[in-house]
């Protein structure tokens, strides 16, 4: 159904950007009733999403509420039940990921779909390559088309460096130029900025305008309303599946956005009050750790964490913070430096000897570390405890105890099972993170250590958490939290510490910090503002 | 000279060092051809290793599949040599019997591949008991097989037999030796330098190499520009069916023109050593197989004529037995000594599941 | 399912039934379709043979003559018990590596070395009062055992060598090994053949029949012993996690390495059981060429038991039966006894294969054939954790 008087091939010259509210075009990309379930829930019911020739389109949600569902669908990786798609006006049915790509829809993902192992130029070929012959690939032409495209968008690049070794922010750059590459004419970004700096989000934003103003037509996903607010063109809500309401940028408000995202009105902070400072719990001394590659990736570190206070650490992820955090909680082996625990050395202890001292940790990734998803929820609530009394009488399990005193926590964190004898991996993602929490909130602790606390969770397990932790903040415990979301390190940290390669380059007060330092500073650590716009050059290979 | 070596073979301890390296020196020219030879059937097995892991299939069902190629390789030979069996060639000693019997032996493999793959890839078990059900079921049904067959008496199709370079090229000074250790080989042997150059070449510079390697290293990223991942696996799974066959024929057509009952002896399992050794390259893993390798005929060589000096009385001591299982030993300690630094492909092991769910 | 279910109502008869079911279901078809295909390989090998006549109604023979062999006479029945005592033990070592994410193919290696280790004290043993000879050359096959066990678990927790190939290497070295030290110090003097002498005293006692020794027993104290351990106590739980969720269990305070090495010692020190049980209870003695199945069937017995201790019982009595009745076969229907192997790979290929199944039998609510996917293949990578 192309509207009348259009001529549906007409418009394949993409010259004149068209960002104005004058639909004179077929929109590039029309979704309509789009209806997807998947066991139990409704990922998709009727949405419509209409994304115009040179526009930036803001597809506005929850974690949980579709989107990614939706452009999957889009993409060819899921087929909807109904709904139909057209492009250009012409309705096509998207066999798979090729068949999208075929068509000019690419897709860069939430979680990068590059090989670390693989060079930039590798990356970008792998699916489209250029040929020599039958058999072999060309390197030379893919390598000069790669640095022409990157030149065209406003960036060096190159082709030779390891994936791996790059910055995120320039891991997205080879994803949008993976794109480029294939001559794609609709750019879905799921989440692109998660992980960026605020500087590195300005400057892809600079390359997305470029794009757009070339004629490319971008669906922008994110649930960050401010940037939604800048970025965008039009803005579409999704919440639970449905579409709830599309705005135009300049008639919204982050008020007006969050309420139509989550269905209720939402503070959108916790009040974290005034903390009540103690003594010094956690004490850091010239700690060097290193990968598990070798190198030395915590380089000097001192730091100080007292009780009653969270201490925030901002930083681009990979500048050394799960390093850190593994060393403290005993994980990974310090061979420089000293960390104590309340004036006790704890630099060579045990995970089981710093939990016995009082520390919690909630580890970035619950189901590689938290969590024993083949386990019954109780299992894993004493996961730490179980050889303790009353978990423990000897060498024996008291199942009794274990099995009551998993009961209680389900009720005191809101765990939603239907017993304490399911497997944990059948639990949803918020749950899961709760039945971490429960375990490791649940005693008195002197440190909790939180590592990413809320990734991937929707707005009430965020609040739900926060709101636990702020409390045990209050109760006097000494907390250092570890986020890539500097908004969340931002909300509740009394104090804040960035770190760079490996080092804290500043300590700054939560309450008067200026977004935009600490994000010039997690970038650059401190040293760019004489170097001028050292951070746009090419990729540190 | 001959007081410097006596002067150098007589220090104790450290002596011995010198005495084993004398003895390397004077035997290595006449057993090269032999280290290559041992050689073969373990690197078939790590590059069919190393073909499947490359995608992301651990593939422990080697040890069946070379030892159903060589069985069926054996058995179709026993089966066309009355009709065929004079219809020479003129190469390599082979016959049309001989040729076709190496033909069926392949496909065989591909066969028992396929149930690997399908499997490990469509049924997403997990692959090592699926590799291990594959090793049982072929064992225990080519025991079944030969123990019945082996009432009639059967005569085989003959062997492959080896070239014969001439006697000038062999008596180079220096690099004489080493010709002969790759020229004085029957066909398959020779094919091993040959695939192992081809296949790591394609495995680095061909589309088909950086799809191969992009499904084993991160799968979902290679489905989300189109490649079917699961197409590749199977691809490649099948492919290293051919490689592990070449390795089971290799025994039973070329090194004998018999079949006995398990007479892999575990090379499956020494060519996976050797793959990863080799770092699941190609050419690393044929370096790895002819380091094993070495330590079999050396210790052939060994029981056969003894080192002069303290050395030969040491290993005069030391039983048979221990010569035997050498290979394996060698394989135990050098695995564990460079195991940590070698790193096999991310998705290595790992079952992929396609995102579309419909 | 019945998770979420009250105590009493798990326990209602009809709950137990479901349950049995669930559990059974899928071993029970896939041992019936087994015998099915060894059938059809049966009649298709008469056809490929040269010469062999060919008679459709072999496979009945054959089972029947299986059957006779293993229950149909007391006796029949003793030898099949006996052949079950060492596949319970070793299928006990290969299951509860399993439970700790190791695969343990070296229950063969391990087994050769509990037989080598027992006859060695038993022989010196052998004059001692049966009391002392038993339970040292016992202990002996034992220890003798968990030392070939613990070598793949010392190298895979400081050097993250797979286990898998390093088993396999040393099952290949216990056969040296074997040869070596029967045919040279242990050999009887004065024999023409290479023959330890007689265990003497260190035999295990006849308990049933003829032939049905104390080596049964103690296969069934090994199973309580393992379930208690996996299930009721602290270390149980530490394995469990281990080869659960090997990060998980580091973070919890656990030390997946000295597990590693403390459960394949065990392991290994169960197939060494295996192995004295048959030499000590069977035997009485070794020559070099000492083979058996045990060690291979193992594997089949742990998968087909599905990892569970009791599971493992009703699984080595099935291949104990078929080992026991197999000699029969071959005497009385030509059928060489490697079609058990046959067999065996086929009932774990229906096991692995059991969505298939499930969809051609419509089965639901019925739990998977085997329950150790995810926790085995484990790449070969450098898996060394710091600490």
């Amino acid at each position: 159904m192309t509207e009348p008087g259009l001529p549906a091939a007409g418009n394949t010259s993409m010259d004149e950007p068209t960002i104005e509210e004058a639909p004179v075009r077929a929109p590039a990309l029309e979704m309509r009733g789009i209806t997807k379930h998947y066991p139990g829930v409704v990922a998709n019911n009727h949405i419509d999403l209409e994304v115009r020739p040179g526009e930036i389109h803001a597809l506005l949600g929850e974690n949980g509420a579709g989107k990614t569902t939706l452009m999957n669908i889009l993409y060819g990786l899921a087929r909807p039940e109904e709904g139909t798609i057209l492009l250009d006006g012409q309705e096509v049915t998207i066999a798979g990921p090729s068949d999208a790509i075929a068509r000019g829809i690419n897709m860069v993902h939430q979680h990068f779909m590059l090989v670390p192992v693989f060079t930039v130029a590798e990356n970008i070929l792998l699916g489209e390559e250029t040929m020599a012959g039958p058999i072999f690939l060309d390197r030379k032409e893919a390598h000069r088309r790669i640095v022409e495209l990157g030149r065209r968008f406003g960036f060096e690049i190159d082709p030779e460096a390891k994936v791996g070794s790059l910055s995120v922010g320039w891991q997205q750059r080879v994803e949008i130029l993976k794109a480029l590459y294939r001559d794609a004419r609709i750019l879905v970004l799921d989440e692109p900025t998660a992980v960026l700096t605020p500087q590195e989000t300005e400057e892809i934003f600079g390359v997305l305008r470029r794009l757009a103003q070339d004629g490319h037509s971008i669906v922008f996903i994110s649930h960050k309303l401010y940037e939604v607010l800048e970025i965008a063109d039009r803005i579409t809500v999704i919440r639970r599946g449905k579409v709830v309401g599309e705005r135009l940028p300049s008639q919204t408000d982050e008020d007006d956005l969050a309420e139509l995202m989550v269905g209720r009105e939402v503070q959108l902070t916790v009040d974290r009050g005034e903390s009540k400072l103690g003594e010094v719990a956690l004490e850091i001394r010239g700690l060097e750790v290193k990968d598990d590659r070798g190198s030395i990736v915590v380089k000097g570190v001192d730091l100080d964490v007292r009780s009653g206070e969270i201490l925030g650490i901002a930083g681009v992820a990979g500048n050394g913070q799960d390093e850190l955090v593994e060393a403290i909680v005993g994980l990974r082996h310090a061979p420089v430096g000293r960390i104590s625990l309340r004036g006790r050395d704890m630099t060579k202890a045990t995970p089981r000897a710093i939990n016995e001292a009082g520390v919690a940790y909630v580890p970035a990734d619950r189901h590689r570390f938290g969590l024993v998803l083949s386990f019954p929820l109780a299992d894993n609530l004493v996961l730490t405890d179980y050889y303790r009394r009353p978990y423990a009488r000897g060498i024996l399990r008291n199942d009794e105890a274990i099995e009551a005193t998993a009961e209680e926590r389900i009720r005191q964190y809101d765990i939603r099972t239907p017993s304490a004898t399911v497997r944990a991996g059948t639990l949803s993602g918020g749950n899961q993170q709760n039945l971490v929490v429960a375990r490791e909130f649940a005693r008195d602790l002197s440190l909790l250590v939180l590592d990413q606390p809320t990734r991937g969770l929707d707005v009430g397990s965020i609040e739900f958490i926060h709101r636990q932790a702020i409390a045990k903040r209050d109760a006097g415990t000494a907390i250092l939290l570890v986020s890539a979301e500097l908004d969340e390190v931002l909300e509740l940290s009394d104090r804040i510490a960035v770190m760079y390669r490996g080092r804290i380059v500043a300590i700054r007060d939560g309450r008067t910090a200026d977004k935009n330092e600490i994000g010039l500073l997690m970038a650059t650590g401190g040293q760019a503002r004489a170097a001028g716009g050292a951070a746009e050059s090419g990729p540190a290979a | 000279m001959d007081q410097l070596i006596g002067g150098l073979y007589g220090i104790p301890i450290v002596g011995l060092v010198f005495q084993f390296g004398g003895y390397l020196i004077a035997v290595l020219p006449s057993i090269a051809p032999g280290i290559l030879q041992a050689a073969t059937p373990i690197a078939f097995a790590a590059l069919c290793g190393v073909m499947c892991e490359r995608a992301g299939v651990v593939n422990i069902g080697i040890e069946g599949i070379m030892i159903t190629a060589a069985f069926v390789g054996w058995y179709t030979g026993v089966l066309l040599a009355p009709s065929m069996g004079s219809v020479d060639l003129g190469l390599f000693g082979a016959n049309l019997a001989l040729v076709i019997a190496l033909i069926v032996a392949l496909l065989s493999g591909v066969v028992i591949s396929a149930l690997h793959a399908w499997l490990s890839i469509s049924i997403r078990a997990d692959q090592i008991i699926s590799g291990t059900i594959i090793n049982i079921a072929a064992l225990g049904l080519t025991g079944y097989l030969n123990n019945l067959i082996s009432k009639t008496s059967p005569n085989g199709a003959g062997a492959f037999t080896q070239f014969r370079p001439p006697r000038e090229l062999l008596d180079l000074p220096i690099v004489g030796w080493i010709l002969g250790m790759f020229l004085s080989q029957g066909p398959i042997a020779m094919s091993v330098i040959v695939i192992v150059v081809v296949f790591q070449v394609l495995l680095f510079r061909s589309r088909w190499g950086l799809r191969s390697r992009a499904v084993g290293e991160h799968p979902r990223a290679a489905e989300t520009v189109g490649i079917d991942v699961i197409r590749v696996r199977y691809r490649n799974v099948l492919y290293g069916g051919v490689f592990a066959a070449l390795g089971g024929a290799y025994l039973s057509m070329e090194a004998t023109n018999s079949f006995q009952q398990e007479m892999t002896t575990g090379r499956g399992f020494i060519g996976l050593a050797a793959m990863i050794v080799g770092r699941w390259t190609p050419l690393g893993a044929f370096g790895a197989a002819l380091l094993f390798s070495s330590s079999t005929a050396l210790g052939n060589s060994i029981k056969f004529a003894l080192p002069s000096g303290d050395l030969g009385t040491i290993l005069a001591g030391l039983p048979d037995q221990f010569y035997d299982a050498l290979p394996y030993l060698v394989t135990i300690v050098i695995l564990a000594g460079v195991v940590g630094r070698s790193i096999p492909p991310a998705a290595d092991g790992q079952p992929y599941e396609r995102e579309a769910t419909t | 399912m019945s998770e979420g279910r009250s105590r009493s109502e798990r326990w209602a008869p009809q709950q137990v039934w479901r349950r049995i079911w669930s559990v059974i279901a899928l071993p029970l078809i896939s041992i019936l379709l087994a015998l099915l295909v060894g059938a059809i390989v049966i009649i298709a090998s008469q056809l490929v043979l040269p010469g062999a006549q060919f008679n459709l109604l072999l496979p009945l023979t054959a089972y029947s003559a299986l059957l006779q062999g293993a229950f149909g006479s007391f006796d029949a029945i003793v030898d099949t018990l006996v052949a079950t005592a060492p596949l319970v033990l070793g299928g006990l070592s290969v299951g509860f590596a399993f439970k700790a994410g190791l695969f343990n193919i070296g229950a063969q290696g391990q087994f050769l070395l509990g037989a080598l280790g027992s006859v060695a004290v038993g022989i010196a043993l052998a004059g001692s009062s049966p009391l002392v000879a038993i339970s040292l050359a016992l202990l002996a096959g034992l220890l003798a055992g968990a030392a070939w066990g613990f070598i793949p678990g010392f190298l895979k927790a400081v050097s993250g060598a797979h286990e898998v190939v390093v088993t396999i290497m040393l099952n290949y070295v216990a056969r040296y090994v074997i040869g070596a030290v029967v045919g040279g110090p242990l050999r009887q003097q004065g024999r023409s053949e290479a023959i330890t002498p007689d265990v003497g005293n260190a035999g295990l006692p006849i308990l049933i029949g003829n032939s049905g020794h104390a080596g049964i027993v103690l296969a069934l104290v090994a199973v309580v012993f393992i379930a208690w351990l996996l299930f009721r106590t602290t270390l149980g739980f530490e394995i469990r996690t281990v080869g659960a969720n090997p990060d998980a269990a580091r973070y919890a305070g656990m030390r997946p390495r000295v597990l590693t090495i403390l459960t394949m010692s065990l392991a290994g020190g169960l197939a060494g059981l295996a192995g004295a049980v048959v030499v000590l209870g069977v035997q009485h003695n070794m020559t070099p060429s000492f083979v058996s199945t045990v060690g291979f069937d193992s594997i089949a017995v742990a998968l087909l038991g599905r990892t569970n201790p009791v599971g493992i019982v009703f699984a080595a009595l099935l291949f104990g039966a078929l080992r026991a009745g197999a000699t029969l076969m071959q005497i009385e229907a030509g059928i060489p006894v490697e079609l058990i192997d046959v067999l065996q790979a086929t009932i774990l290929l229906f096991l692995v294969a059991n969505p298939v199944l499930r969809r051609v039998f419509r089965l639901r609510g019925v739990k998977t054939g085997i329950e150790t996917t995810e926790t085995i293949t484990k790449t070969y990578g450098g898996e060394t954790p710091v600490a």
